[in-house]
């Protein structure tokens, strides 16, 4: 038995270090790296936490080793009845008292931090001319997608959510179907989108996302939704102020028609089959069936976790129950007279839409 | 247990429902259920209060404009009644006297039945109003309320009836009493929770 | 039934395990069929393992994947881990407070059987069209849009299961309240018992609700309630609270008893008196009560409000101070004692790291503002799995070891098991002590896949062998048990050489009316107390020898629990208008009740085992004692 838990420990010395050289995980979605106010909140939490809870474990460990090397039968002799002791009214007033002690020194930061996070009464706050000082953002999550409307800047945008940094941002979350939760870990925590109510919470970003390795932070839905849950991503790009209300002015303008004929074919097909459900201009357009794709060239994924690229986009159009199980986009015969798109099809759809674009 | 043992009034004990361990095991095991089944009730009430005049956009019913409070009250006092008259089978049950335990425990069974019969009327007046068990989530959670009571009045009489044909004609001895104590100790249950049911669904309801 | 435990054939036997109402057997039933669950989540969690080892694999598809971890979760809690600890408590409690078997022995056979068709009629899910895929928690959006008759095989085969465990719960209560034997007051009672009986009043309370939301997800589901349906004025919010309200208090139904079975160890193999055991027995009650009062602390990302998260943070964190005064006052226990580190004991031993590592990542979670960022990550996944594997699995092991002589009369081999608890203990840090990391990675649970651009490729790696280790672990014991088995070496009452308790002064398998006479309690540890007087009859006796007065078998649970499955095929299939699904929902409700009838209107007095055969069985058991005696003396040269 002596040679195996050697090796044991060698093997587990080894584990450490890789866990150790890996680091905290990626810059666009570790909560080890929190890159705005409420994240850092949160972080800050769980250092104070971490520190209170080692100190539980360093005690305990080292009354637990002493016991277990100390009072071994083969060191105390086989024949050694120990005195039956019945127990100590100070000691349990000891360990009673200080986890009390412990506790009430995580319990402050806690109330604390849970209302101040909470409060929203900022968010409806107008300036003299009546317009609202913060940015609100209403998210709609949908099977397996996310909806980002901005409602005082009437556009809407889908699966890239765009915002400003050095700013409270607020956001009202609301599910169109089942029940999914907001979450960008870098940003800050989680907020459930339930389908029977608004929630209310606001972030802020810190640092602008292109100075990211991907560009983007990453977005998750922490609640199981079904099949695609795993895969309901979406990005989140940090603008500075001014390079945001530029966004949201070329957003709110009318955009150009595509120039080259392969890119007009596509939007010729895109009219036919898929203008039903996905709208092209952000200004004005209401909630959609699918994403809204005005910014779609812009964007990093497709369908939020996949290659941008025209291959990438076009076996996606082509099947995509293949890529995402069970999400609502139907399959090209549905939408084509019952034919799947054929190549020069699917060629003139992913040159328009990758030409849908608002940045420069 | 001898079940051909022979009791007098003078020899039949004070508790007949605890003289023995089987006895005294029922006696506390119905006790929990009962604190189980007050549980059960608690998350009946809680969703109804939740759930109270919530509907589709647009619904008709609430239930202020839905509930009719002299035909509830009515219900109310048989079941009040019936209570009593179980209470009285049981004090005879206690004195050894069979003949008059069976007599009472007829007439707490016809009470309820009474009860049930108008509680299935009241049901089939809101379906004809169009208030069905499928209209609306306050449909869903009041009849799901009042029909898992009116479950437990079926089978609370279906209870006594068994226990009154079972033991005609034996009469009373330390196997069955503890059986017609719970009996009559389920039926107070029952009770207890139609009051519940007439203050928080119908006079709360009508009346706010 | 003949007071001799003559060799039976097959079949008799069988039929004698359909109708036993006898608390030692049913304890052997759930042993085996929990065990048998157990290997089933087991091999689940595998599955879950393989998918997540590496980025983008396609081991199980996503609707598979959901499938698996769902019945994971619901197989591992309600039909593992539970009906496990419910074999302890059977096979021991009765024994450790002197009784002669539960109070309802029918029911508890009932109880038995009934979760033994919930969990059959759960798992024949796989091959009737699909299992449930909306999470062991269920929630109520997500459930009322799964498409098949997945979440109905859950709602239905949990509701079975747990009327099981609801009549377990009040059976337990009722035999610790009304048969101790005479001495065995409250604040003497080991503290198996004493969790044993905690955990049945949490029971009591805590499945109604379970029940009651469950309910209302047949009715939203098959006979269109609009409990849940948002456009109908419905909420899915009360489906969490009512899962919660049940779900907290579960973690303590299942870990109570956990303690329970530590605390026996911990004072067998150090040879001392449990230190505090006052302060234990209180610190389990205030667990069992405040367990009630903390279940929106699953739910602090729900948008309850400020007030409603602060409150239930404040009242979670109040819970690790009697947890808190458990692990030091078995600390204090060990400490001055003789440790003798046998299988159970390691388990034990490994048991109080592993379980302070799971505590305190949850009172980490209690923090709300931080819970918005460890909720529904990996993070919880490490915590639970920490609480659950490092508390109640290795609590079913140890207590398999200690007790597997009581309820089997043979030894599993303290070198396999070494072997084993090595494989799974390292194998249990190595899975979970990573996933914290991955949590606080930003890796939310319930995922079936990640992209290789997250950064949590190793991690999930390291993770997936570890289950492997784990998995070999269990391997070793099932051959253990095999090996153990076959060779039949039969041991005596006390085969630990230091019990303490009553059920160690009885031999082991105990006959089936227990003691033959009611044992006389005389303090905390009565076994111990005789051995160091130096009783060499064992107990002092409460009462003279007289006849015995047992119930009878009956085959009549087997029947109510098996009309119940039936009538949950016959609702099940309702809505899709089978024409045999109403018939078959009325015929399986008749069986039930049908029997309820009979069994309602049959008088069963049960028979008497009378005092000569309790003497010549008496003398069997001196025989067989003496044989053993002598063979271990031989063995010895």
């Amino acid at each position: 038995m002596m040679k195996g838990p050697k090796k044991w420990r060698l093997f587990a010395l080894m584990t450490a270090l890789l866990v150790f050289l890996s680091g905290c995980g990626r810059e666009e979605i570790s909560t080890l790296i929190p890159a705005g106010k409420v994240a850092q909140d949160q972080f800050n939490l769980l250092i104070l936490s971490s520190i209170v809870m080692l100190f539980v474990i360093v005690v305990v460990t080292i009354i637990y080793v002493l016991a277990i090397v100390k009072f071994r039968r083969s060191k105390v002799g086989e024949d050694m009845i120990p005195e039956q002791v019945e127990g100590s009214a100070r000691l349990e007033f000891i360990w009673t008292a200080i986890p009390i002690v412990l506790l009430l020194i995580l319990a402050v930061p806690t109330v604390y931090s849970t209302f101040d996070l909470a409060d929203v009464t900022a968010m409806d706050a107008q300036d003299e001319d009546g317009a609202a000082e913060n940015l609100t953002v209403n998210v709609t999550g949908k099977l397996y997608w996310w909806e980002f409307e901005y409602p005082e800047q009437e556009i809407i945008t889908a699966q890239e959510l765009v915002v400003p940094t050095g700013e409270r941002v607020y956001f009202n979350l609301i599910a169109a179907d089942v029940k999914h939760s907001f979450w960008i870990p870098s940003i800050g925590g989680k907020l459930d989108v339930n389908p029977e109510n608004v929630n209310t919470f606001y972030l802020e970003f810190d640092k602008e996302s292109s100075e990211l390795e991907e560009g983007v932070y990453f977005g998750k839905c922490a609640e199981l939704c079904g099949p695609s849950h795993a895969l309901m991503d979406f990005k989140v790009k940090t603008l500075n102020r001014e390079d945001f209300d530029a966004w949201v002015a070329a957003m709110q303008e009318e955009q150009a028609a595509p120039t080259e004929t392969v890119a007009q074919e596509g939007q010729e097909i895109f009219e036919q089959s898929c203008i039903a459900c996905h709208a092209t201009n952000a200004a004005g357009a209401a909630p959609g069936v699918g994403p809204n794709l005005t910014t779609f060239g812009d964007r990093n994924t497709i369908a939020g976790f996949m290659e941008h690229d025209e291959e990438t986009l076009k076996n996606w159009i082509a099947d995509p129950q293949q890529y995402k199980p069970g999400n609502l986009m139907p399959d090209p015969e549905e939408i084509n007279n019952g034919e799947p798109f054929s190549d020069q099809e699917l060629d003139a759809l992913a040159a328009y839409l990758m030409g849908l674009k608002v940045e420069e | 247990m001898d079940l051909n043992k022979r009791y007098t009034p003078q020899t039949w004990p004070d508790h007949p429902e605890t003289a023995t361990l089987e006895g005294k095991n029922k006696f506390v095991g119905f006790w929990l259920l009962l604190a189980a089944e007050t549980v059960t009730f608690a998350s009946l009430f809680a969703t109804y209060l939740a759930l109270k005049d919530k509907g589709p956009s647009g619904m008709e019913f609430s239930a202020a404009g839905l509930f009719e409070l002299p035909l509830v009250f009515a219900m109310t006092m048989i079941l009040l009644t019936s209570s009593l008259t179980s209470v009285y089978a049981i004090y005879h049950m206690k004195n050894h006297n069979f003949k008059a335990m069976q007599a009472w425990l007829g007439i707490t069974v016809l009470l309820g039945l009474a009860f049930l019969g108008l509680e299935i009327y009241e049901f089939n007046h809101y379906v004809h109003l169009g208030f069905g068990y499928t209209n609306s989530a306050f449909s869903s959670a009041f009849y799901t309320l009042v029909g898992t009571h009116g479950a437990h009045v079926v089978f609370g009489l279906s209870w006594f009836i068994a226990l009154m044909i079972r033991n005609a004609k034996r009469g009373l001895n330390m196997y069955n009493a503890p059986k017609f104590y719970l009996a009559a100790l389920y039926w107070h249950f029952i009770d207890v929770v139609w009051v519940f049911i007439f203050t928080v669904v119908y006079l709360m309801g009508v009346i706010g | 039934m003949s007071s001799n435990s003559q060799k039976k054939g097959f079949g008799a036997t069988i039929w004698d395990y359909l109708t036993t109402v006898d608390h030692k057997k049913i304890a052997i039933l759930y042993l085996i069929s929990g065990g048998f669950f157990f290997l089933v989540g087991g091999v689940e969690a595998m599955l879950i393992r393989i998918q997540l080892m590496k980025a983008g694999n396609d081991f199980l598809s996503a609707g598979t994947y959901n499938e698996v971890l769902t019945m994971h979760g619901t197989t591992m809690i309600f039909l593992a881990a539970m009906p496990i600890l419910l074999a302890f408590m059977n096979a021991v409690s009765p024994l450790q407070i002197g009784a002669r078997d539960v109070a309802f022995p029918f029911l508890n056979s009932l109880g038995f059987w009934l979760f033994f068709f919930g969990g059959v009629f759960l798992n024949l899910s796989w091959f009737l069209g699909g299992a449930p895929d909306a999470g062991w928690t269920n929630y109520a959006s997500l459930a009322l849009a799964s498409e098949g008759h997945g979440i109905d095989f859950y709602s239905l085969g949990l509701t079975i299961s747990g009327f099981g465990t609801l009549i377990a719960g009040i059976n337990f209560l009722v035999t610790i309240i009304n048969m101790r034997a005479p001495g065995m007051t409250y604040m003497r009672m080991p503290l198996f018992t004493w969790t044993t009986f905690v955990a049945s009043a949490l029971i009591l309370l805590a499945f109604p609700p379970l029940t009651v939301g469950i309910f209302f997800m047949v009715f939203d589901r098959l006979f269109g309630a609009n409990f849940f349906d948002v456009t109908m004025g419905g909420n899915t919010i009360i489906w969490e609270h009512f899962f919660w309200i049940f779900g907290h208090p579960e973690v303590y139904i299942l870990v109570l008893p956990a303690f329970g079975i530590f605390s026996e160890i911990f004072a067998i193999f150090s040879r001392k008196r449990l230190f505090g055991y006052t302060a234990l027995v209180f610190a389990t009650i205030l667990i069992g009560f405040y367990g009630f009062m903390v279940w929106a602390h699953h739910m602090f990302t729900v948008g309850l409000g400020p007030t409603a998260n602060a409150v239930f943070a404040l009242a979670t964190m109040i819970i690790a101070v009697p947890t808190g005064i458990k692990i030091f006052n078995w600390l204090l226990t060990i400490w001055g004692g003789s440790i003798s580190f046998t299988v159970p004991m390691i388990y034990a031993v490994a048991f109080i790291p592993s379980f302070v590592a799971g505590g305190v990542t949850g009172v980490m979670q209690a923090i709300a503002p931080l819970d918005y960022q460890l909720h529904d990550s990996y993070f919880i996944v490490a915590h639970f799995h920490y609480v659950i594997v490092g508390g109640v699995v290795l609590a079913i092991l140890a207590g398999t070891h200690l007790y597997w002589p009581k309820m089997f009369g043979t030894m599993l081999s303290e070198k396999l098991g070494k072997w084993t608890f090595w494989f799974f203990f390292i194998g249990f840090h190595l899975t979970f002590f990573i996933q914290h990391f991955l949590g606080l990675m930003g890796m939310p649970r319930r995922v079936y896949t990640f992209g290789a651009d997250q950064g949590w490729d190793l991690f999930n790696a390291i993770s997936s062998v570890g289950a492997l280790f784990m998995a070999i672990g269990v391997i070793i014991l099932l051959v253990n048990v095999v090996m153990t088995v076959a060779k039949n070496e039969r041991v005596g009452n006390d085969p630990w050489g230091d019990g303490r308790t009553l059920e160690w002064a009885i031999p082991s398998p105990p006959p089936f009316y227990n003691f033959a006479q009611t044992p006389l309690v005389r303090g905390l540890d009565p076994y111990w107390i005789e051995k160091m007087e130096g009783n060499k009859e064992g107990m002092v006796y409460a009462e003279p020898l007289g006849d015995i007065h047992m119930p009878n078998g009956s085959f009549i649970p087997f029947v109510i629990s098996l009309g119940m499955f039936i009538a949950s095929f016959g609702a099940m299939y309702f809505m899709d208008d089978k024409a045999w699904a109403l018939p078959v929902l009325i015929g399986g409700l008749a069986i039930t009740f049908g029997s309820m009838l009979v069994r309602s209107l049959k008088d069963d007095l049960g028979f008497h085992v009378t005092k000569e055969e309790l003497i010549a069985d008496n003398e069997r058991i001196q025989r067989e004692a003496r044989a053993l005696e002598g063979g271990k003396k031989g063995g010895l040269k």
